[in-house]
């Protein structure tokens, strides 16, 4: 179960607001984000919840810096990304945001290590130390033993736990998860997230995580909902209120 | 991160080996053509180097070694009186048969030189087969290695000293054998003296072959050539190797052929044939790797990997494949080289620049397919991770 959700003083990792995005050109032109505000506090667990197509991929990769807004303001973790430069974004990305994605996006070339080292390699730490964070963090996930296993030699829920070490692994101070669970089965699903849980709540750090998946509501500590391209409602979920009348149908299937 | 690199490229299998293979396809197809050609023109200068002088001295139609315009017996009194020219000797060659012990007739290039002097007598004998002034004894004839086998009258026992074998109906004795590169025409050389040479070959009303000659010292050769042309009205070239001088004879002998015969189109539409099937097969391969890994390139690009490490990825496999490519396809080349050498055939002779020159071309090869996979890598949006 979540923790209390953070204070509304904690500190803002992501401040949006009237952030609007549209995709094609002229009579093919589709507003996907139609004026979005919406803060993600550091400490939190922040699920987007909401109709396939209603945008909330489109958001979660406007607030990593992957795809940038039409229109409005964007602050992460107090920098304006709509004045940085491409290659600014891409550093920024670099030393403050960790990923967690659907389809894993592991090497399969690489073993675990190489795999949950990468995001130290991309910054330019040595390949032994980035080495050895990662063999720790693994160890968190529960991997040591299989540290030196390619990804095709391990299930898919422990795949899930080498990308959590990898986006772990840079102490990024914002994680952005894709669908975390939606490629696991129940178990697997949440157990990935207690794992997920214990070792990336922190203070310091804020995750966003875009789901359909209503068993691992428990584990957040607001919940967005998001419809045709806008943020309709914010939930804090403080263990004691019960879920609104949609999230607990959502959660109820 | 270029270590990463490489793990991906080794990771594929498939596509590295298909890579590879393509690249030492290419590079043994251009490195091998290349040197069979270069080999077989400096066959066609093989007698320049068989019969050592600094000037060659011809009938002032001649363009190449191997053509024979004859000159007059005078010609070379001509030459002498040259005041640059310290010596002048007369030099019969031409195609001849000879007649086996066993009845079997063989193709010989015969060359007659002064008996005085021995000039033009093949630079080096093999140790222990003969010595050059033999020469000078009745019927005596020096023979090149390959003549040892060409000329044996059973097969797996070789011409030895003393042998016998018949030109126009004359006994010649073999006195010694000499190392010597491969003519053109792929006849064994046979040095005899240049009066021998002309009771071996049916009359004619001029003999002359050509004239070889030396500067006195202190003048050079190019100036010793100039004033024998000037002097006699003769042609006159220098002895000096290929691309020495447009006065050089090599240089002349490899152009004409290179000019009049369709060699270098032959071996050159083969390279061109190496270059664009290598070329096809690594940049199509290439491309479909990088399409393979799009997925991971984006998620590397997503967490922060700027485009220029990702293009130095990239071009680390590109260029990784490319050297493995060509070592594998120099080694094959080598191997190819050394069997060429020991059987004296086919021609080989791969100058310092063809491998270079192969080796440019495989960079040329990598880097446009790095060019196409990083003119992917450049459009892909990072965003593009989180669609599924």
């Amino acid at each position: 179960m979540s923790d209390p959700a953070s204070s509304p003083d904690a500190p803002l990792a992501a401040r949006i607001r009237g952030v609007t995005r549209s995709f094609g050109d002229g009579g093919t032109k589709l507003l996907v984000l139609k004026g979005v505000d919406l803060d993600v506090r550091c400490g939190d667990i922040t699920m987007l919840v909401g109709p396939s197509g209603c945008g909330k991929t489109t958001l979660i990769s406007i607030i990593a810096g992957t795809l940038a807004a039409d229109d409005g303001q964007l602050e992460v973790f107090g920098n304006d990304l709509r004045k940085m430069s491409k290659a600014a974004i891409t550093r920024f990305r670099a030393h403050n945001i960790g990923f967690i994605f659907q389809q894993f996006h592991l090497i399969p070339t690489l073993n675990c290590i190489e795999n949950a080292s990468v995001p130290l390699l991309i910054q330019g730490v040595s390949s032994r130390m980035a080495e050895k964070k990662a063999f720790s963090l693994l160890e968190q996930v529960g991997l040591g033993e299989h540290a030196k296993k390619r990804p095709n030699q391990l299930s898919g829920g422990q795949q899930q736990r080498v990308a959590i070490a990898r986006a772990l692994v840079h102490d990024p101070r914002l994680i952005i998860c894709d669908e975390p669970t939606a490629a696991l089965d129940a178990r697997n699903g949440v157990l990935v997230m207690e794992i997920f849980e214990q070792i990336a709540r922190s203070p310091e750090r804020a995750v966003l995580i875009v789901t359909h998946d209503n068993r691992i509501f428990s584990h957040a500590n607001r919940i967005a909902s998001i419809d045709d391209g806008r943020v309709v409602d914010v939930h804090d979920i403080d263990g004691s209120t019960p879920l609104p009348d949609h999230l607990t149908k959502l959660a109820h299937g | 991160m270029l270590r990463l690199a490489l793990k991906m490229l080794f990771g594929d299998t498939g596509k590295y080996l298909m890579l590879v293979a393509g690249l030492v396809f290419a590079t043994f197809l251009m490195a091998q053509q290349a040197a069979v050609f270069c080999g077989l023109m400096s066959w066609t200068t093989a007698t320049l180097k068989n019969v050592p002088a600094p000037i060659w001295i011809v009938e002032k139609q001649v363009e190449q070694v191997n053509e024979t315009n004859p000159l007059l017996d005078t010609d070379v009194a001509r030459v002498r009186s040259v005041n640059s020219v310290a010596w002048a000797s007369p030099i019969y060659s031409g195609i001849q048969r000879v007649r086996l012990a066993n009845g079997n007739f063989k193709i010989i290039q015969l060359i007659g030189i002064d008996a005085t002097t021995l000039a033009g007598a093949p630079p080096k004998l093999q140790p222990g087969q003969g010595r050059l002034e033999d020469l000078r004894l009745p019927h005596a004839v020096i023979i090149d290695d390959l003549g040892r086998k060409r000329l044996a009258v059973e097969k797996g026992r070789p011409v030895e000293l003393g042998d016998v074998f018949e030109l126009n109906d004359q006994e010649a004795r073999v006195v010694g054998i000499a190392d010597a590169m491969m003519s053109f025409t792929g006849g064994p050389y046979v040095w005899t003296t240049y009066e021998r040479a002309l009771q071996y070959t049916p009359p004619q009303r001029k003999m002359l072959s050509a004239v070889i000659a030396a500067p006195r010292p202190g003048v050079s050769v190019e100036q010793a050539v100039a004033d024998i042309e000037r002097e006699t009205g003769l042609r006159a070239f220098t002895n000096q190797g290929f691309g020495s001088s447009d006065k050089d004879f090599n240089t002349t002998t490899v152009w004409w052929y290179i000019r009049n015969t369709g060699i270098p189109i032959s071996f050159g539409i083969t390279v061109v044939v190496g270059f664009i099937v290598g070329m096809a097969i690594s940049c199509q391969t290439f491309y479909s790797f990088v399409m393979e890994h799009m997925k991971h390139l984006g998620a590397l690009k997503a967490m922060g990997a700027s485009n220029w490490t990702l293009c130095t990825m990239l071009t680390t496999q590109a260029f990784t494949v490319g050297f493995v490519g060509y070592g594998i396809g120099m080694l094959l080349t080598g191997l190819f080289a050394r069997a060429a050498l020991t059987n004296k055939q086919p021609p080989f002779y791969m100058p310092m620049s063809v491998p270079f020159a192969v080796l440019g071309v495989i960079l040329f090869i990598c880097s446009l397919s790095a060019l196409i996979g990083i003119w992917r890598v450049s459009r892909l949006e990072p965003a593009m991770v989180f669609r599924g």
